[in-house]
C-alpha cells in the first residue's frame, strides 16, 4: 500500500508529461527560427566568401572596380568583377526614394493624426493599408507600362534607369513609411499636445516644436525602415531600371542594382563558377547592408528610449 | 512672419501633401483596376497560358498561387504558433531570448532575393528537391515565419493575465491553460494575422522565382493523385505562380498580348489582396463576437 502510494507519488503525472512536451515542441519550433537565420548566414557568407579566398579576388578590388564582366579577365589576369556600379546603383535609388518619399510620408501622417483625424485618416487609413499589401512585381509592371514611357517622352532615351527606379520605389516605400510614421506620432501622449496648445502655441508650432520632436526617434525607424525596404527590393526595381551594369553617370541611362544582377544571373550561371560565386558576393553584400540596416533602426531605438 | 500666418501656411501645405498622396494612390488602384477589368473573364482565369501567341489565360498560375499558400500555411502556420506560444508564456528574460528576437527581427527584413536563393542552395539543389513547389513552400515559409511569429506573440500577449490565473487557479498546467483558454481566447487575432499574411504570401516572387521555378508544365485536372507528374496536387512539380508569370512575362515574355495579360494579371493579385483584407477584417469581428457573445 505505502509503496503503491509512493510509486503513484513520485511518478510524473500525465498532465506534467504534456506539460513538458508542450514546452519542449514550442522551444524547438522557436529554435528551428533561430537556427535558420545563421544557417542563411553562414550559407551566404561561404559562398560569397568563395570568390576572395578560392578565386583570388582581391575583395578592394571587388567593392571599388567599375567593370563588371565576369566572364573576361583583365589585364592583370584577375576577372573583372567589380561590383561599384551595382552597389552605387543601389544606394542612389535608395537614398532618393527615401528622400522623395519622407516629406510625404510625414506630412500624411501629420495630416492623419493632427489636422483631420476623423475624416482624413478614415479615408486614407485603409487605402494605406491596401498598398502596404500590392505585391511589389504589380508595382513594377506600373512602372514599366506608366513610368517608364512618361520618362521616355520627357527626357528622351530608353526612359530605364536611376529616375524610373527611383519612382518605383517610392510609391512603393510610401504606404510602409507613412503607416509607421502615423504609429510614432499616435504614441505621443495627449498632454504634450495639451501643454503646448495651454501655452499659447499655434496648431503648427505644437505639432512642429513638441509633437514632431517626441516622435523624432520613431519617424526616423520609419524611414530607415523604407530604406531596407527599397534596398532589398529586387523584381520591381529590375523591370524598370534598365539593368545595365554601368557606373550610373545620369538619372536616365540604365543602370543596375545588386537585387537587379542577382535576379537575372543566377538562372545563367553555373553553380561554384567564378561567375556564380561573383553573384553570391553580390549576396553576401545586399545581407550585409541589411544587417547595418537592423543595427540602426535598433541604435534609434536606444536612443529613443534614453533621451524619455 | 507672424505666427498665425505661418500656422495657416503649414495647415495648408500639409493638406496639398495629403491630398497629392490621395491622388497618386487613387490613380494608381484606378489604373491597375481599369487596365485590368477588360482583360478579366472566365476564359482568362482559367485556361493555361500560352508562350508565342495571344490569348492565353492565367488558369495554371492561380491554381498554383493558392496551392503554393496552402502548403506555406501548413508548414509554417504550426511552428509560427508554437514559436510565439514559447516567447509569450514561457520564454524568460536573458541572453538567449533577446537572442532569438534578434534572429527573428533579421529574417523579417532580409532581402526575399536572399530567402529565395538559400532556398535555392538548400531546397533545390542539396536536398535534391528541383524547382518544385515543396522548394517554393520552404522559402516562403522563411519569408512568412518572422512576420506570423510576431502577430501571433502579440495576439497572445493581448490576453489578459486573469485568463491565466483562472486557468491555473482550476488546476490546470501551464500548457494546457494555453492550449484550452490562452489560445481560443487569442483566436481571432491570430486568424487575422494568419489572412494578412496570407496576402503577402500570395503576390511574393523574388523569394519563388529560383525556388518554385518560372515554368508552368500543363496539368490534368482530372487527376488527383498526388504521385503523379500532371497532377495539380504534385508538390515536385515545378510551379509558376502569378507573381512571377507576371514578372516572367514582362521581362522575357513573346507573347503579344502580354500587357493585357500582365494589367488582367495584375488586377487579379489586387483584387485577391483586397479580398485577404476584407476577409481578415470580416473574421476578426465575426469570430469575436461569437466567441464572447458579445
Amino acid at each position: 500500500m505505502n509503496n503503491k502510494l509512493q510509486k503513484q507519488l513520485l511518478k510524473r503525472s500525465k498532465a506534467a508529461k504534456l506539460e513538458r512536451l508542450g514546452k519542449t515542441v514550442s522551444f524547438l519550433a522557436l529554435m528551428l527560427i533561430t537556427v535558420t537565420v545563421f544557417a542563411i548566414i553562414i550559407f551566404v557568407a561561404s559562398k560569397g566568401l568563395a570568390t576572395f579566398f578560392s578565386n583570388r579576388v582581391n575583395i578592394i578590388d571587388f567593392l571599388t572596380g567599375k567593370d563588371w564582366n565576369p566572364n573576361v579577365t583583365n589585364s592583370k589576369g584577375q576577372p573583372e568583377v567589380g561590383a561599384l556600379p551595382m552597389i552605387s546603383g543601389s544606394f542612389v535609388v535608395t537614398i532618393l526614394s527615401a528622400l522623395l518619399a519622407t516629406p510625404f510620408a510625414i506630412g500624411t501622417a501629420i495630416f492623419m493624426n493632427e489636422i483631420s483625424p476623423h475624416r482624413g485618416a478614415k479615408l486614407l487609413q485603409p487605402v494605406i493599408e491596401l498598398l502596404v499589401g500590392i505585391p511589389s512585381v504589380v508595382y513594377g509592371f506600373i512602372g514599366l507600362t506608366v513610368v517608364v514611357p512618361a520618362i521616355r517622352s520627357i527626357f528622351g532615351g530608353s526612359g530605364f534607369g536611376i529616375l524610373a527606379g527611383t519612382f518605383v520605389l517610392f510609391v512603393m516605400i510610401l504606404p510602409t513609411v507613412t503607416s509607421m510614421s502615423v504609429d510614432a506620432l499616435r504614441s505621443v501622449p495627449r498632454y504634450y499636445r495639451e501643454a503646448a496648445l495651454a501655452l499659447g502655441a499655434t496648431q503648427w508650432q505644437t505639432i512642429y516644436k513638441v509633437v514632431l520632436r517626441a516622435a523624432t526617434p520613431g519617424m526616423l525607424t520609419a524611414v530607415v525602415f523604407g530604406m531596407a525596404r527599397a534596398f532589398g527590393e529586387a523584381l520591381a526595381v529590375q523591370m524598370v531600371i534598365g539593368n545595365a551594369a554601368l557606373l550610373p553617370t545620369n538619372l536616365v541611362s540604365p543602370a543596375s542594382t545588386l537585387t537587379s544582377v542577382l535576379t537575372t544571373g543566377i538562372g545563367n550561371t553555373v553553380m561554384g563558377s567564378l561567375q556564380n560565386n561573383a553573384l553570391w558576393s553580390l549576396a553576401l553584400v545586399l545581407l550585409m547592408m541589411s544587417l547595418i540596416f537592423n543595427l540602426v533602426i535598433r541604435m534609434i531605438g536606444r536612443k529613443g528610449a534614453m533621451s524619455k | 512672419m507672424n505666427s498665425k500666418v505661418s500656422n495657416q501656411i503649414a495647415i495648408a501645405t500639409l493638406y496639398v501633401i495629403a491630398s497629392t498622396i490621395v491622388v497618386i494612390l487613387a490613380a494608381l488602384l484606378g489604373y491597375i483596376i481599369i487596365s485590368g477589368l477588360p482583360a478579366l473573364s472566365w476564359h482568362f482565369l482559367t485556361s493555361p497560358a500560352k508562350a508565342f501567341t495571344a490569348g492565353g489565360g492565367i488558369g495554371i498560375q492561380l491554381f498554383n498561387s493558392f496551392y503554393l499558400l496552402i502548403l506555406t500555411m501548413i508548414i509554417s502556420f504550426p511552428i509560427a504558433l508554437g514559436a510565439g506560444i514559447y516567447l509569450n508564456e514561457y520564454a524568460k528574460q536573458n541572453w538567449l531570448t533577446s537572442l532569438v528576437r534578434t534572429a527573428i527581427e533579421i529574417l523579417s527584413s532580409l532581402p526575399s532575393v536572399v530567402v529565395g536563393l538559400f532556398g535555392f542552395l538548400v531546397f533545390v539543389v542539396q536536398f535534391g528537391f528541383g524547382f518544385s513547389i515543396l522548394s517554393g513552400a520552404f522559402a516562403l515559409t522563411f519569408f512568412n515565419l518572422p512576420l506570423l511569429t510576431r502577430s501571433i506573440e502579440e495576439a497572445l500577449a493581448a490576453v489578459p493575465d486573469e485568463q491565466r490565473e483562472g486557468g491555473l487557479a482550476l488546476g490546470l498546467s501551464k500548457w494546457e491553460t494555453v492550449l484550452h483558454i490562452i489560445v481560443p481566447a487569442a483566436l481571432p487575432t491570430i486568424l487575422t494575422g494568419v489572412i494578412l499574411s496570407a496576402g503577402r504570401i500570395f503576390g511574393e516572387a523574388a523569394a519563388l522565382i529560383f525556388t518554385a521555378g518560372q515554368s508552368a508544365p500543363a496539368l490534368n485536372f482530372t487527376d488527383w493523385n498526388p504521385f503523379n507528374i500532371s497532377s495539380p496536387l504534385n508538390p515536385m512539380r515545378p510551379a509558376e505562380t502569378l507573381a512571377v508569370h507576371i514578372w516572367k512575362i514582362n521581362s522575357e515574355g513573346i507573347m503579344p498580348d502580354a500587357k493585357a495579360i500582365s494589367s488582367g494579371a495584375s488586377a487579379v493579385l489586387v483584387i485577391s489582396v483586397l479580398g485577404f483584407n476584407l476577409l481578415a477584417r470580416f473574421v476578426g469581428h465575426r469570430l469575436f463576437k461569437r466567441l464572447t457573445a458579445g
